[in-house]
Parts: C-alpha cells; structure tokens; sequence
C-alpha cells in the first residue's frame, strides 16, 4: 500500500508537467484549430535559456522568471512571423509548419548547447516527506503547477484581456465587430502557452536531465493528457494530464517494465479516440455545412 | 442634414466574384435608413463591406473618415456596431460577459453602461448569469443590440433582427429599437426583409436588387409607389 500511494504521488508530479503542456496544446488548438507539435520543443528550447541564464550566476527563479518572459515573447514572435501567414491555409499546411518549427528547435538546441545531457539545478531540495510517500521536490512541483493553474484561471476569468481571448478563440467574427483586435489576441495566446511550456520544461529538467530530446516523451504523455480531457477543454487537459501521469507511473510500476511506459501514452490515445472521441470533458464538434 | 455614412461606388466581393456593383447610400445622422430587397439582393454583403468583412472598391466615409481597408476591429473602435446576420452571440459565455465583451473599446464605462442596458432590457439582467447560448431567439437578439450599443456607437448596424423570431416578439423588438434609436441619439442602419416594418419606422429606405439600387427615397415614398407595394408589400 505504501509504494502504492508512493507511485500514486510521484506520478502526480509527472502529471503536473504532463497537464501544463497539455494546457498549452488546449489553449493553441482552442484559439486555432491547431495542434502545434512544436510545443515540447518550444519548451525544451526555453528550458535551455534558463539554464544559460541560471549558469550565468543568476539566482534560480530570477531565472526563471525572465525565461518565462523570453518565452511569452517568443511565442508571440512565432505566431506573428511563422503561423499568421498559414492562417488561412489548409489545416495540413499549419501543421506541416509547426512539425517544421519542432525540427528547427531540435537542431537549434543541439547547434548551440550540443546534444550532450546537462545537469539543470532544481530549486527544490529532495527531502522524503509523510513517511518518504512524496519528496519536497515532488510537492514544489504540483505547487509551482498549481500556482500557475490558479493565476491562468483568474486572468481568463477576471480581467478583459482574457475574456478577450476566449471570446476571440469562439467567435473571431464576432469579437472583431466589438472591436477586439482578435490577432492580438492569437499573439498572446501562443505567448502563454510558450510560457506554460517554459514552465514544464524547466520543473521536469532536474528529473529528466536536459538535452534537446528531453521533451518528446512530455509532449507524447501531454497529448494523451489532452485527448483524455478532450482537446477542447482547459479543465480536461489538466485533469487528463494527471491521470495520464499516474496511469503511467502505475503501469509502469506494476504491469510492464519502465522502459515500456511509453507505450502507455499510445495505447491511451488509441482508446480515447476509438471509444470517447471527445474525451471526458470535450464537446463534440458539429461543423455546420 | 449631414450624413454619418456615405458609400459611394461602392462593389464588393466575395472572392473573386463581384456581388454588389457600385451602389450609392448615405445614413443621416440621428436618423433611420433601411435596405430592402429580396434574398440574395447583396444586402447583408453591403454591411459586411462597410465593416470591413470583405474585400470592396469604392469610397466609404464614416463620420468624415475613410474606412476603405481599415480592419474591422478599427471600425467598430471608430464607432461603427454591428449585429450581424445570426446576432453573433459569443453562446459559451454569460449574458454579462457578451456586455462586457461589447464594451471592450469603452471599458471606463462598462458598469454604467450595462446598468442602462438592463434598462432598456429588463430580461437581460434577469439572465445575466446564463450563457448567451441558453436565451430564446428574441432574447438573443436583444443581447445583440445590448452589446452593440455598449460600444457607444455613432452608427448601429441592424442585419435582420426579425429574423427567426415570432411577430409579436418582432414587433417588441422594433419598438425597442425605435426607443433607442432616439435616446441613444444613433444613427441606424437597417436590413430587413420584414418591408411593412421597416418602412414604417424608418425616414430613408434604398432598394436593393442583384447588387444594385434600383429606387430609393423617402420611407413614404417608397411605401407609396404602387410598383414597390406589389413587389415588396404584398397589397
């Protein structure tokens, strides 16, 4: 029972990552129907900067929290110079172009910071806690993702910028006629979600180490977590990601060998699809003709 | 009197093809101006291109100002609102929202605002907390007009409001309009395809058909030419 509930916990920590980059993939799919591939490699990119800036001598979360701004920034430059002109294309052609941007991040990382896998510095100490059933480095996780969930929530909920975006994500037609300059909009929608990448990759660095692979199993599970939730839905995809988080930990823990885990991922988003296209808190979407 | 809205030349185009050829209409100030014609006559397709919704040549002046190629989020900051074909009703939100959403060019005065849309709409603040997908036809609608007019509009720009809804709810809704119009001090710009309606309340009215104005005047003008009458108001 105990190295249940211990499994139960780290796969939670997982599954706070797993839910953040989830998040970003609902709230870019959200605003444009897309689904951008780019993101594990976005956040790997930014993850990356932190560490150059943190080896440069700065404190950790001054770090991190400049890296979040580069990253905000850098996604809005994406939207604006690599996505807006595909905006009106065929949905393969944006897709195409995102797959693309995954490539050029990979290689970009492994150009400049090599392919060799870097130690990266965790702010958490990693202390057993209630009986060694989590570590302090588990619980800073699920609280730095927390935190960020609840800051998303208000700004979404409460100011009119966010209310602003969700009306544009919507209606774009209609949002205009009320004067919301809904490309703006796009902008900082891939600005944050840059910066909820930046955030997952650098909480998951100190466990999984950095090289520019480091994300292609994040961005698997995150899909999973995604689809789980159903691709439309915030909510979904933080709640997906956690169960893909502890499905995996458990699987892997009691049924199959670890370096099999992986295929959890793919077997979750097979049966997803086959069985609940819309995931738990999807809606279906009707295309009128 | 001086007109808020002049078109002048006007041809729009969806895609490649043209579907208005060059028309000429002109909205007085503070007054009521309607769009008649039959479906497909390029009426709703005139109010796109004012908004900017699609691509046009000719000339375009709102309040003195060119909006030929300005976005459309430009327009409606510049005091253009429109309540599209459909009422464009953001469903997954609240009542509240969608008039929050519609005053976002004129934030400082939201609350205000709101307060004296309820006024107008009594029904609105009883629903304020639904989501805008939950109200009736004629509800809707009046969430449409409530949210255009929380952008303090110089011009209001009106596709349809009858559309879909039940004759005493349209007659409701005319009347509300024709309450605003005048305390509101807009201008309003109207498409309607209820002729009887429409003639009554406005002051100007223009025919449309295929993409062309084919007569234009006065309201009572227009009511009262035997041709029209036949063809439009069925008497």
């Amino acid at each position: 029972m105990h190295e249940f509930l211990q499994q139960v916990f780290s796969g939670l920590a997982a599954g706070a990552i797993y839910a953040s980059v989830a998040l970003a993939l609902v709230m870019i799919y959200r605003s444009t129907d897309l689904v951008n591939f780019a993101q594990g490699e976005m956040a790997m990119f930014s993850t990356y900067i932190a560490w150059t800036l943190v080896n440069a001598g700065l404190p950790f979360w001054a770090a991190f929290a400049l890296t979040l701004v580069a990253s905000f920034i850098g996604g809005m430059l994406i939207e604006r110079v690599v996505i807006r002109p595909v905006e009106n294309a065929p949905v393969l052609a944006a897709v195409i172009v995102t797959i693309g941007l995954l490539l050029i991040f990979n290689s970009l990382a492994g150009w400049l910071y090599s392919y060799t896998v870097q130690d990266f510095p965790s702010p958490f100490p990693d202390r057993p806690l209630l009986h060694s059933l989590l570590t302090t480095r588990d619980l800073g996780v699920i609280a730095v993702t927390l935190i960020m969930l609840v800051l998303l929530f208000l700004f979404f909920r409460f100011t009119s910028t966010g209310l602003a975006m969700r009306a544009a994500a919507q209606n774009p037609a209609s949002a205009r006629l009320c004067g919301i300059p809904v490309g703006r909009m796009l902008a900082i929608g891939w600005g944050l979600a840059a910066a909820i990448g930046a955030t997952a990759g650098i909480m998951v660095a100190p466990v999984l180490f950095l090289d520019p692979n480091m994300m292609g199993g994040v961005l698997l599970y995150a899909f999973a977590g995604a689809l789980l939730g159903g691709i439309t839905s915030p909510v979904g995809a933080v709640v997906g990601g956690l169960i893909v988080g502890v499905t995996e930990n458990l699987v892997g823990t009691y049924l199959i060998a670890s370096q099999l885990k992986l295929t959890v991922a793919l077997a979750l988003i097979i049966l997803v699809l086959v069985f609940r296209p819309n995931g738990l808190f999807g809606t279906a979407i009707v295309r009128r003709v | 009197m001086a007109s808020i809205l002049e078109l002048r030349a006007v041809k729009a185009f969806y895609g490649q093809s043209e579907v208005v050829h060059g028309i000429d209409v002109a909205v007085e100030e503070g007054g009521m101006t309607v769009l008649l014609g039959a479906n497909g006559a390029g009426k709703t397709t005139t109010l796109r291109a004012i908004c900017g919704m699609i691509r046009t040549e000719g000339e375009i002046l709102f309040a003195g100002k060119r909006l030929h190629r300005r976005a459309t989020e430009d327009i409606a900051g510049i005091g253009v609102a429109h309540v599209p074909e459909g009422r464009g009703t953001f469903i997954g939100l609240t009542v509240e929202e969608n008039l929050r959403l519609g005053g976002y060019t004129r934030q400082r005065n939201t609350q205000a605002n709101m307060q004296r849309m309820f006024g107008y709409f009594p029904i609105l603040a009883e629903r304020r907390q639904q989501q805008g997908g939950a109200l009736s036809g004629g509800e809707q609608q009046m969430l449409a007009i409530a949210r255009a007019l929380m952008m303090e509009p110089r011009l209001l720009v009106l596709d349809e409001p009858s559309f879909g809804l039940a004759p005493r709810v349209v007659d409701d809704i005319f009347k509300i309009i024709a309450r605003i119009q005048k305390q509101e001090r807009v201008s309003v710009l109207l498409v309607e395809q209820n002729a009887n309606l429409a003639l009554e309340l406005a002051d100007h009215a223009y025919l449309l058909e295929t993409g062309y104005v084919v007569a234009s005047g006065s309201a009572k003008t227009l009511a009262d030419d035997p041709q029209i009458r036949r063809a439009y108001l069925g008497y």
